[in-house]
């Protein structure tokens, strides 16, 4: 039964500085959601808040409409899978998974089925005797998975889930886990440092840092339009630049006089983002002016560092057999859509 | 020195693969190829074989085989009906199993609670549990034992309150239970400190994962908690039990004799070496011994798990209340001061004119300093020299065996180890039997048997102490990463060069360790003591203390004797503890 998770203007905080400050957001039934943030930011004290684990020292947390903020972590079925995975090394396979429904009071029976069924769920049938420790990492993982799913939850929490993981692994689990939420019609929280995963799980995210919230939206909404610099810088390489708009156009901070035109906005000092791949590289007469610094290989695309005037400047390139790369110390020129540009105060 | 120069450009014998290679036919077979080790390293093992071999393994068989010959001289059994037809002997046995399992029994009932309310719960007086878990181990029980007869038998100072105001007593030291209530005063630390362990290597999320699962309370306790705590409990249990039934004084200072331990101390030193029956009890001794051991592996078969994921760092402790506050403060000072009475007692006693049937002493005296002033100086010098000659073959041993271990592939160097390490389940009376028998032949230049040469003291220290010291070690050696030894071989370094200039000051602060944790528990050792000191001039401390506490106007000074006995034993102890500590924090700053 899927529902939503309402965060309305939670603060949290031991000793000095909150580690959340006033947090509030929507989460929709069914929706896969992840908080986003690097390490610090209190993305996991606020997933572990829904699950009941501290409570906030101010704000309420609502899961399907009722209030849950005073409830125990015991008494609020929300399911919660643990970085560590937590299984009990004292246990099989399939007592683990069992554990919830015990305390659920089902009959034997109807336990033994359940447990089947969950463990075929994430393919692991067949292990059901085996101790946690005989099991591989991405194994234990869906083991944590069967034992909070088969219980379930109202809300499935997933704290750094994909961690512990070796890169090929994570990027099959992470599919696997976004087509078992869809499948399952569950309303999914999802915790990580990693952008590339957030983009390509969830249907929206919270940007997270200093324990506040930065920007919540789709991720590619979020990628095309930060709110500010830190969601802008966060969520990929980016171009910033300082300067003044007035009347239409662009005025760079500096003496170079690098000017933009065709940049809407407000009068008054604002900033530039600008993503690398936004920037064409053109001749040199074509453009604003720009010297090629230094030139990454990175397979797929080249990544230039232009020197244009005062500023430096990068520009993502896709990279082709047949293209010959610009040399260092090449003049080119810089052009720019103004619809690809976001300005931030 | 050739033969050097080319192992040290050997790859390292830590990684198995690499070592096999190097030992690839045609590539010089020689010993230091194959097992990736130097001649120099493969002499310290063999010297370290053959000490075990002397001083553990023959004596130990010695005894095996002296209890299982018959009056023809072959292998018999006839010792082992003897022993189980005699009366006393099957009491004795008995007795020995049942003071072992109440003793763990009364000790749980202390440890246990003490654990779980420091690792559960936010409790100020976290502190004092610390201490609870240290202080009994500063003292010997037996040094205790006549001091907890003034406080607790039936004509003494608690039990003359009780009979003055309530009119009845309460045999706490009555027969066995006075052994029981002794030991598990002496002994609970054991659990407390293995459980303590157990329970900080919880990871949190484990219970938290429980909680979220919808399990709390007792539920929580009863299927996650407890069963990830047993280890530690199961260890400490056993530990306990191999302690008290080998421990001999304690019951011989309380009268109680129908022990396994005195009947076969009163076989040896009444009857003579060459009675089949000490033997018999050794054996049987050793069984039990093993036993208890071999039980507690068994019970933690498969349950040796790893729950020291990631992100582990123990429970979550949780506010008590105002009144478990109160209840969890008042078990702890019970405790502490029920604890602190042999203390307390051998203190009194120490400075008594006379305390007999009364409460406290009737007056108060330095004159027992005085005297042990006069007449302990040899007994302190014995228990010094021999304890520090035992901590330093510890030393050397331990960490020989550790880097072998560790650090080469020699083959049957595990079992080296295991053999070492098997020194803690073999009771140090059945030790000092065997050495008894084993060197009674043997005789030193001046015609004396080398079993009665103060020399063989010190060895049996050794022997039963060297597990200390080899974990101490190993734990040192493993904590310094392989790669600070490469990178000073990269630099040019010989292996003996990486081995002074690198290994052992690294390993400073836990040799140190080991060598005081030696040190510490053989001054007051006293099972393979009683046996083998042959006269007064060679005893060391522990034996002037029992000796002492054996009459009546030898209890004040035997209590002084024992007052200082405490203080060595706590100064070093505290030591020990400081020099693992500080070891402890360089190294978090040192190495990753």
């Amino acid at each position: 039964m899927a529902r939503g998770v309402t965060i309305d203007h939670v603060s949290f905080g031991y000793g000095s500085g909150p580690v959340l400050d006033d947090v509030g957001l929507e989460i929709e039934p069914g929706e896969f959601f992840a908080f986003l943030g690097p390490s610090g930011s209190g993305k996991t004290t606020l997933l572990r808040l829904i699950a009941g684990f501290g409570r906030p020292s101010s704000g309420r947390i609502l899961i399907g409409g009722r209030d849950v903020t005073s409830l125990p972590p015991w008494s609020r079925n929300v399911g919660m899978v643990f970085q560590s995975y937590a299984l009990w090394p004292h246990m099989s396979v399939a007592r683990n998974v069992a554990f919830g429904l015990e305390r659920r009071k089902f009959s034997r029976a109807e336990i033994a089925r359940k447990v089947r069924a969950a463990l075929d769920l994430v393919g692991l049938g067949p292990l059901a005797d085996r101790r946690p420790a005989q099991l591989s990492g991405g194994q234990q993982q869906r083991v944590a998975l069967a034992r909070t799913l088969v219980i379930e939850p109202d809300v499935l929490l997933l704290d750094e889930p994909l961690s512990n993981l070796d890169a090929k692994l994570r990027v099959e689990m992470r599919a696997e886990l976004k087509q078992l939420q869809g499948k399952l019609g569950i309303t999914a929280v999802y915790v990580t440092h990693d952008q590339e995963e957030a983009n390509t799980t969830a249907d929206r995210m919270a940007v997270i840092d200093s324990g506040r919230i930065q920007q919540i939206g789709r991720p590619v909404d979020l990628y095309d339009r930060p709110a500010n610099r830190f969601v802008a810088t966060f969520l990929g390489t980016v171009n910033l630049i300082d300067g003044r708009i007035e009347s239409g156009r662009f005025f760079a901070d500096g003496a170079d006089g690098l000017v933009l035109e065709g940049i809407d906005g407000a009068a008054g000092p604002a900033c530039l983002s600008i993503r690398p791949q936004d920037v064409t590289l053109g001749a040199a007469s074509a453009g604003v002016a720009a010297t090629v610094a230094a030139h990454e290989f990175l397979g797929g695309i080249i990544r230039y560092r232009l020197r244009a005037g005062a500023h430096d400047v990068v520009v993502d390139v896709p990279h082709r057999r047949s293209a010959e790369a610009y040399a260092v110390g090449t003049d080119v020129g810089l052009i720019l859509d103004p619809r690809n540009v976001t300005v931030l105060r | 020195m050739a033969r050097d120069l080319i192992a040290g450009v050997q790859p390292r014998p830590h990684d198995p693969a690499m070592t096999v290679d190097a030992a690839a036919p045609g590539s010089g077979t020689s010993l230091a190829a194959r097992f990736g080790a130097s001649p120099a390293q493969i002499a310290a093992l063999a010297l370290v074989a053959l000490f075990l071999i002397a001083f553990l393994i023959v004596p130990i068989l010695r005894v095996i085989a002296v209890a299982f010959t018959g009056p023809d001289g072959g292998f018999s059994l006839v010792h082992f009906g003897d022993f189980f037809r005699t009366g006393l002997l099957r009491e004795a046995f008995w007795n020995s199993i049942y003071v072992g399992v109440m003793t763990v029994a009364l000790a749980s009932l202390i440890a246990v609670p003490l654990a779980a309310i420091v690792a559960r719960y936010r409790f100020r007086g976290a502190a004092f549990v610390h201490t609870l878990g240290v202080v009994p181990l500063v003292m010997p029980p037996f040094v205790g034992a006549v001091a907890m007869q003034l406080i607790w038998g039936r004509n003494g100072a608690i039990n003359l309150l009780l009979l003055d105001w309530f009119g009845f007593r309460i045999p706490f030291m009555d027969g066995l239970n006075g052994v029981i209530f002794v030991e598990a005063l002496h002994y609970f630390p054991f659990i407390l400190l293995n459980l303590s362990a157990s329970l900080a290597n919880i990871d949190s999320a484990m219970e938290e994962s429980a909680q979220n699962l919808g399990a709390h309370g007792f539920t929580l306790f009863s299927r996650i908690v407890f069963p990830l705590a047993l280890p530690g409990y199961v260890a400490g249990a056993a530990l306990v039990f191999v302690k008290v039934f080998d421990d001999l004084a304690t019951p011989l200072l309380l009268n109680v004799t129908n022990m396994l331990a005195p009947q076969a101390y009163l076989k040896i030193t009444s009857v003579g070496i060459s009675d089949p029956m000490g033997y018999v009890i050794s054996v049987i001794m050793i069984l039990c011994s093993v036993g208890a051991m071999a039980l507690a592996g068994l019970t933690l078969r498969g349950r040796d798990f790893a729950t020291q994921q990631r992100g582990g760092g123990g429970l979550s402790r949780r506010p008590l209340g105002r009144a478990g506050t109160i209840a969890a403060a008042c078990f702890v000072i019970a405790t502490l001061l029920i604890v602190l009475s042999p203390h307390v007692g051998i203190f009194l006693l120490s400075i008594a004119t006379v305390w007999s049937f009364a409460v406290l002493p009737d007056g108060y005296t330095l004159a027992h300093y005085a005297t042990i002033m006069r007449e302990a100086g040899p007994l302190i010098g014995n228990t010094v020299m021999y304890c520090g000659l035992a901590g330093l073959i510890d030393v050397v041993l331990g960490a020989t065996l550790a880097y072998v271990v560790l650090r080469t592939r020699l083959p049957g160097r595990k079992l080296i180890e295991q053999v070492a390490m098997s020194a803690v389940a073999i009771p140090g009376l059945v030790l000092g039997i065997g050495l008894l028998r084993t060197y009674f032949d043997v005789k030193l230049p001046n015609g004396e048997a080398l079993a009665t040469f103060w020399l063989m003291l010190v060895i049996a220290y050794a022997v039963r102490r060297l597990p200390y010291a080899l974990t101490a070690a190993s734990a040192a050696l493993q904590q310094l990463h392989v790669s600070l030894e490469e990178a000073a071989e990269n630099l040019g370094a010989g292996k003996l060069r990486v081995l002074v200039r690198i290994v052992v000051p690294l390993m400073t602060g836990g040799l140190v360790a080991g060598f005081v944790t030696s040190f510490a528990t053989a001054a007051v050792e006293l099972s393979a003591t009683l046996i083998l000191v042959a006269r007064s001039a060679d005893a060391p401390l522990a034996y002037g203390i029992y000796v002492y506490m054996q009459s009546a106007a030898g209890r004040g000074p035997g209590a002084a004797l024992g007052v200082v006995a405490v203080v060595v034993v706590a100064v070093a102890t505290f030591l020990a503890y400081r020099f693992a500590e500080r070891e402890r924090g360089l190294k978090s700053r040192e190495v990753f």
